[in-house]
């Protein structure tokens, strides 16, 4: 298609009035052109945030990959205006369009927004905005395209359910087919958009909102979800690949011109992860671990590189070292590549003998750094949310490292975890003061090159839907402070303060992205109140103003404390309730109680817990039995 | 072996910056499998480099730059691979063998054709005036540097000009020694022809790069491409 000269939604001159105009004109290698008079259905996918972090997004690939296999479809992309492109186009009155087609949003018939993560929320209603599509799914007309989330934060989709005409719970691989289809069928008889998603709510993973009816206590809790529709079931289930095998996998990528976030051939494994840990959504929702075949996996990895060009090749998991095959794919990847000056890189590796040889090999180990979460800075804690990382093997791997030339470590922690306690806190500090003395102890000074460097950094913990910790109290932005502020003077006070240091993650965000997870319908309310008063690219902090939020909860008559600072109590409904993620509310009660003893769960390989996701059948559930 | 590339850069491809151009043809060396040399080291980087970076917003139908490869085929078959990777507004239009000796190219850069097309009811208020303008003995702009501003005379550093069918050619100045911006110009012009001067307002393509000849300052300008040999 590259002899087709695209003509561009906007003028040269507004071009070059922007920063990096390379964001907003498509064409990018491998980006798929159609012809649209021989399409049926015209999709866009959008990630509501700036194109170098949304260009990055794997999901985003696969989705398009897969859509565009359809010759009935054509899926183009859009991604958020940056601020100084917003202001152009609202001043000029030109309408968002698709980067590939170059055509207004507002023409297309599913507009597709990925959910990854809270703080993006206001970008999806500039979206909408600036598309010239009502904010309001009750709003829009038979001209407006239909508003699909899915992703990670659509677990609990009712901050943000009333601008959404429906969701998708799951892994899209498996039923945007027959929502297509169902579309195709109907747009031809005529019905019209309110009975298309009256017949899509009939499809298992999809979610309509308009369908269901909340009704609340008078404490502001929620007395019942109903369903006002017939098609609208009571449970929607998420949908999941089961069998990994059967799944195409993007072998031409898009590769952009500017240099995106990950500038890499990012190579997905695994889905899902048998740990446990109690915080930690996706290693719940993405339940049970399903691997991808190593044979497939090297045979991608080839294929990739040549399409892509890029220099860089990256495995994606939640837990990489869990992968059963790991050994046998990295050595083949530093075997094929390691000569062709392809970088390897490996996230979420644990830290041992394996992953050390295998990183002194592709990485520079004067300049790279290792990396550990141990999540908490007490065992006491770490039972507590069930991380399963020890002192001693934080030490004993830090001290192998150490005589394998690595000085510097990064420890990543969170703060305001339920049950914390300021020893907890402290043990943050006295963690990292131990792994620097591993160092000097291991290290002997003439072989030092100048001082170990154990950097540590707090996050705050969030409690997330479909978690054993959903039921957590969160914090006060003054009391997050007063943590981090522990930490730090106990930072001072450890035998080798020099060689520690210390960073902590703003509070106000974290207060704010807490009522987004567990919110519920009414928080819509809010989202807008903020957007109005020209909230964007929150999770940007140049761009984050907590004032202009505080004031929108205020307009929209929500009380923060409500959301963030009680408990809730085991039998409430929660407004996520109404979905079946896999998992199921016994199995989270269960862990919540053994989470308040401090009492450790074995992963699944170790012993299943019968967490409910068999049923799917399919992945770590069955390894083992034929 | 040393080679030099000329490329084009055209369409949707102008609004891509330098830096990411660089990135880009590591990118297509890589799909198209040149056999590219890399520097030692932890971080290898391929050694390639750009004869004059072009800014954003112009194109450029003779862009140049040279690459050290191991092993390498026919000019053709090169050209011909390299072009079955591009993204639409890049093209590959030749590929030389450096002649032994021949400096990289941005190093003796020291001239560039380029066409200066204004928008249309632009062009109907200044094109009477170019015939003034160009036959000044002396141009004097204000030219900013880091430190300081000064006047300099750039009549010196037009070559060459002519009028064509809703635009100007140019021949510049370009290069480390003397180097003469066609943005720069156009200011001037503007100024001289009683206009605002909007960058915007022109679209500017660089046609071709030069070098001197022998490297001598009196040397005639040849074509970046006289540099080198097909290879067969
Ligand atoms: S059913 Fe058992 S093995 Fe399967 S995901 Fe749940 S705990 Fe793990």
């Amino acid at each position: 298609m590259r002899s087709q000269k695209r003509k561009l939604a906007l003028s040269h001159k507004i071009l070059m009035s922007v920063e990096k105009p390379a964001r907003y004109i498509g064409g990018e290698v491998n980006a798929v052109m159609k012809d649209p008079d021989e399409v049926e259905v015209r999709f866009t996918m959008c990630f509501p945030d700036v194109y170098e972090i949304g260009m990055s997004h794997l999901g985003i690939q696969i989705l398009y990959d897969m859509f565009n296999r359809r010759e009935d479809v054509w899926c183009e992309r859009v991604y958020s205006p940056w601020p100084d492109m917003d202001k152009v186009l609202r001043e000029e009155k030109i309408p968002l369009f698709t980067l590939e087609g170059q055509t207004p949003v507002r023409e297309m018939d599913f507009l597709g927004i990925t959910l990854q993560y809270e703080m993006c929320y206001t970008n999806i209603l500039q979206i909408l905005d600036l598309s010239g599509i009502p904010l309001f799914a009750g709003e829009r007309g038979e001209e407006d395209p239909i508003v699909i989330g899915g992703g990670p934060c659509a677990y609990n989709p009712e901050p943000i359910a009333e601008f959404f005409d429906l969701f998708y719970i799951g892994e899209g691989e498996t039923v945007y087919d027959d929502l297509l289809d169902l579309y195709k069928r109907m747009r031809a008889r005529g019905t019209g958009r309110r009975a298309f998603l009256e017949q899509a709510a009939g499809i298992p993973g999809i979610y309509v909102p308009a369908l269901y009816d909340v009704e609340y206590h008078e404490d502001g809790t929620i007395r019942a979800m109903v369903p006002n529709h017939p098609h609208a079931p009571e449970r929607v289930v998420k949908q999941l690949v089961v069998d990994m095998t059967k799944v195409p996998y993007p072998e031409k990528p898009l590769v952009p011109y500017l240099k995106a976030t990950q500038d890499r051939v990012v190579l997905e494994i695994q889905r899902g992860c048998i740990r446990g840990c109690r915080f930690c959504q996706a290693g719940m929702v993405y339940r049970p671990v399903r691997e991808r075949d190593v044979e497939d996996l090297k045979e991608y990895a080839v294929k990739l590189l040549e399409n892509t060009g890029h220099d860089e090749i990256s495995l994606s998991s939640l837990s990489s070292s869990d992968y059963t095959r790991l050994k046998e794919l990295v050595y083949f990847l530093i075997e094929r590549f390691g000569e062709r000056d392809v970088n390897i890189s490996l996230p979420s590796l644990r830290i041992d003998a394996f992953s050390l040889d295998v990183m002194s090999r592709v990485q520079d180990v004067k300049k790279s750094s290792l990396t550990f979460a141990p999540e908490a800075g007490s065992q006491r804690m770490r039972d507590v949310i069930n991380k399963g990382l020890t002192e001693e093997v934080i030490l004993s791997g830090a001290a192998e490292a150490f005589r394998g030339g690595w000085n510097k470590v990064k420890l990543y922690f969170m703060l305001g975890l339920p049950t914390e306690t300021k020893e907890d806190i402290e043990g943050i500090a006295a963690l990292a003061n131990e792994v620097a003395r591993v160092y000097y102890e291991t290290v002997p000074k003439e072989n030092r090159q100048g001082r170990v460097q154990v950097n540590s950094s707090t996050s705050f913990f969030i409690p997330k839907p479909f978690t054993p910790l959903q039921w957590a109290a969160m914090f006060t932005k003054e009391e997050y402070l007063d943590k981090a502020r522990t930490v730090n003077e106990a930072m001072k006070r450890q035998l080798n303060h020099k060689s520690l240091r210390y960073n902590w993650h703003e509070a106000d965000v974290s207060v704010l992205e807490g009522v987004l997870a567990r919110g519920d319908r009414r928080v819509g309310r809010a989202i807008l109140e903020a957007y109005r008063r020209g909230c964007l690219f929150d999770s940007w902090s140049e761009c984050f103003d907590n004032e202009k939020w505080m004031a929108a909860f205020e307009a929209a008559g929500l009380d923060i404390a409500f959301y963030n600072l009680r408990e809730r109590s085991l039998d409430e409904i929660l407004p996520w309730d109404f979905i079946d993620a896999g998992v199921t509310k016994e199995f989270l009660k269960r862990e919540w109680k053994r989470a308040m003893e401090g009492t450790v769960t074995p992963n699944c390989r170790a012993q299943c817990q019968g967490c409910g996701v068999k049923k799917f059948g399919g992945g770590v559930c069955f390894e083992g039995q034929d | 072996m040393k080679v030099r590339i000329k490329f084009r850069k055209t369409g949707l491809m102008r609004y891509i910056g330098h830096l990411d151009v660089m990135r880009y043809f590591q990118k297509v060396n890589r799909r198209a499998g040149v056999d590219i040399a890399y520097s030692a080291g932890f971080s290898p980087h391929q050694l390639m480099s750009f004869a004059s970076p072009l800014g954003l917003g112009l194109t450029g139908e003779g862009e140049y730059l040279d690459m050290e490869v191991n092993t390498c085929g026919s000019s053709a078959a090169i050209v011909k691979r390299m072009n079955a990777v591009m993204a639409e507004g890049m093209e590959i239009v030749g590929v030389w063998r450096l002649f032994e000796g021949a400096k990289p190219a941005m190093a003796v850069v020291a001239a560039a054709d380029y066409v200066l097309t204004p928008e249309p009811e632009l062009w109907e208020d200044i094109k009477e005036k170019a015939e003034a303008f160009f036959a000044q003995e002396a141009i004097s702009v204000r030219k900013k540097t880091k430190k300081s501003e000064k006047e300099v005379d750039i009549r010196p550093l037009i070559y060459d000009w002519r009028l064509l069918d809703g635009g100007i050619f140019v021949k510049l100045a370009s290069g480390s020694a003397d180097n003469l911006k066609p943005e720069l110009l156009l200011e001037a012009f503007c100024r001289y022809a009683g206009q605002e001067y909007d960058p915007c307002g022109f679209s500017i393509c660089r046609l071709e790069l030069y070098a001197r000849e022998g490297g001598e300052a009196e040397g005639r300008l040849v074509p970046l491409s006289d540099f080198g040999e097909e290879i067969l």
